[in-house]
């Protein structure tokens, strides 16, 4: 789960990481009224979305008085943002946050993610702050710092040593600042059961403070149980409906840009398929893995919300049954079929347990659109075929 | 012989009387896995299907003489119990629980690792020795006995790679889920060896996917050290960056961990591999009659 900058910024507030001031606005009128609060003379009118890239997309603007605070947030509130993280359709923006103007002198990047070769958390910090981190690590590599912290010696003075001299920050003042500020970052990030923390940019000010100008975070989905108050910070407008309404059912739903809708059980078997379908010539609408209980009521809810995808002129249904047989599942796409109007080709692949069984029981039922198929070759196939025809 | 487990391990179930446990546990019992005993706190010195539960895995492991655990216990759980496990001299636990959070599974790692108990998952199907020990959620039937390793991130696509493979007219040797999540136990490059070693696994098969970077890892092990063939399949070429599909460790995450990068490198090492995972039979066939 993500969260907003303004709600990464209220946690940082709580550890003692330095942010400017600021205050979340949903309309024209509140981000005038926080601007007034703040005082100025320089504000920063900034988009709230779940998505890195806002400046350049014309989220995040620089206002010099009262009456740009105003105009800029007419412009932004509304507007669909595109950034390179949106996807070409882009983001809707609901909420702005209008922040203080700080000094800059310089920028910095800092961040934690989970090293998952190392499998621990590992520190990451640049000069190249302000930039994209992927575009740095691209480029010039060797301007990375990366300090893995064991949890179980926690954050030590060495880790932070080794920070602020990658970083070529001489100044003892500031080192205490930097390692202090990366010390309290490791520990939110610990327990909050963070995914990934990014501040960029991290700021140097001109009396050599370090403050965080930006904020993002992501949760582990696995651990919300235990943070009530962080899931408390979900905001579903800014996920995507479909996933969200697959996810409620026990779905796993991914869309995508192409004509074939995907049912299938188990994710890797899911990704799979859609790189066969590609591999014949056709084009994945979706991910869609029904899990390992496939059953009447959430086979119909695939088809209801692939369905829902305009594109979609055939469908794949493509399940290996293990410990669930295929009998029962057959059925239950009978079943699905009449709950749901599918007005698309089905082409249907059922394997493993009683899979003789099931392919009887759907010729028997003879439904007009709903073809078997014998293997995931086969059925691919047939579904790529299908989507040509219509 | 096979890997990491036969006909003569002797298993217990933690989380033993759940819903899970109970009908999983007795899956395995028909398949002939010899499950000697369970773990459900507070039922220690009951019966059930017919084998003893205990208290703690301590009592189970002096009682029975176990040396692997399956473990169903629920996802906030799974840490202690595998912490547990280890702690009380277990050698393989398997963990099939889904939804362990990461930071969990890090510190249980770690921790396994001190004891040097070996771990499979979570959130994986488990391990199978064909017709002769399940430790698992997997349908047994499909795995009939042969000469072929298997080694897999993904559930259904075991069952879908081991079908083919019999279909061919192979076998499976020994069969490991490993799991698709941020961290796992025994991952590509601990069982290649183990497989390379074993004189009944002619062949191995591995399935991959988006995401982290062990098959790259694989592939840098299977160029030093492996002799028999390898097929691989990964998964997710037609996966959106930045989407996390399904599994927790299924996503690429800032240009990393696509699959183009992960088959260019393992086709560098030798690997014969395809690109749809209908074709996985047939390249064994291919690499087995060169």
């Amino acid at each position: 789960m993500n969260i907003h900058e303004y709600q990464a910024k209220q946690i940082f507030a709580k550890y003692g990481i330095p942010t400017p001031k600021g205050l979340m606005a949903e309309s024209v009128k509140q981000a005038v009224i926080n601007a007034e609060e703040l005082g100025g003379p320089i504000w920063v009118v900034k988009a709230q979305i779940h998505a890195g890239g806002r400046g350049l997309g014309g989220g995040v603007k620089l206002a010099k008085s009262i009456d740009e605070v105003k105009k800029f947030s007419e412009e932004i509130l509304g507007m669909t943002l595109v950034t390179h993280q949106t996807g070409p359709e882009g983001k809707l923006v609901q909420k702005l946050y209008i922040e203080e103007g700080a000094d800059i002198k310089d920028e910095l990047y800092l961040g934690i993610v989970l090293d998952r070769a190392r499998e621990m958390p590992v520190i990451m910090a640049s000069t190249e702050g302000g930039m994209a981190i992927e575009d740095v690590a691209h480029d010039t590599p060797e301007k990375i710092i990366k300090v893995a912290v064991d949890p179980a010696i926690g954050f030590q003075g060495f880790h932070g040593r080794e920070l602020v001299f990658g970083l070529g920050i001489t100044d003892k003042a500031e080192q205490g600042k930097f390692i202090k500020l990366a010390a309290a970052l490791y520990k939110l990030y610990l327990e909050n059961d963070a995914e990934m923390i990014e501040i960029n940019p991290l700021v140097k000010t001109g009396s050599g403070d370090f403050i965080a100008l930006d904020g993002k975070m992501g949760f582990d989905d696995s651990a919300l149980g235990r943070h009530p108050e962080i899931e408390s910070m979900r905001d579903i407008s800014e996920e995507d409906a479909d996933e969200r309404e697959a996810s409620q059912y026990g779905l796993s739903y991914v869309s995508l840009d192409g004509e074939i809708g995907c049912m299938v059980n188990g994710a890797g078997l899911a990704m799979g398929t859609m790189d066969t379908i590609n591999y014949m010539g056709g084009t994945p609408a979706n991910f869609l893995d029904v899990g390992g209980s496939a059953n009447a009521e959430t086979v119909a809810k695939g088809f209801e919300i692939i369905l829902k995808n305009p594109k979609v002129k055939a469908i794949f249904v493509n399940i290996f049954g293990g410990i669930v047989r295929c009998d029962r599942i057959a059925n239950g796409i009978l079943e699905a079929t009449k709950l749901v109007d599918v007005h698309v080709p089905v082409i249907v692949r059922l394997d493993g347990t009683n899979a003789p069984e099931a392919a009887e029981i759907l010729r028997n039922a003879n439904i007009a659109n709903v073809t078997s198929a014998t293997d995931l070759a086969d059925g691919a196939a047939k579904a790529v075929a299908a989507a040509k025809q219509a | 012989m096979s890997i990491l487990v036969n006909k003569d391990t002797k298993v217990i179930v933690q989380g033993f009387t759940g819903k899970e446990g109970s009908f999983h546990a007795e899956q395995c019992l028909a398949y002939g896995t010899k499950i000697v005993g369970g773990v459900t706190p507070n039922k220690g010195g009951t019966e059930h299907l017919g084998k003893p539960v205990f208290n703690t895995v301590k009592e189970a492991v002096a009682s029975t003489g176990a040396t692997v655990s399956m473990i169903f216990v629920p996802p906030a759980f799974v840490a202690d119990a595998v912490m547990e496990a280890a702690d009380a001299g277990i050698e393989l636990a398997v963990i099939i629980t889904e939804g362990a959070p990461v930071r969990d599974m890090q510190a249980a790692k770690a921790y396994a690792t001190k004891h040097s108990m070996k771990t499979i998952g979570p959130n994986c199907p488990g391990i199978i020795t064909a017709e002769e020990c399940k430790i698992g959620i997997m349908p047994g039937v499909i795995f009939k006995k042969g000469n072929i390793g298997l080694i897999s991130k993904s559930g259904t696509l075991t069952y879908e790679g081991a079908n083919q493979v019999v279909k061919q007219g192979f076998g499976i040797s020994t069969a490991v889920g490993i799991g698709g999540d941020p961290i796992i136990g025994l991952s590509y490059k601990d069982l290649l060896p183990m497989f390379e070693a074993d004189p009944e696994t002619h062949a191995i098969v591995m399935i991959g996917e988006i995401g982290g970077d062990l098959e790259i890892q694989a592939a840098a092990f299977i160029k030093e050290h492996i002799t028999k063939p390898v097929v691989a399949f990964i998964a997710g070429q037609t996966a959106p960056k930045g989407k996390r599909m399904g599994h927790a460790g299924a996503i690429v995450s800032g240009g990393a961990g696509t699959a183009a990068e992960k088959m260019a490198a393992l086709e560098a090492a030798g690997v014969k591999v395809v690109v749809s995972p209908a074709d996985i039979g047939k390249a064994v066939a291919e690499v087995l009659s060169r």
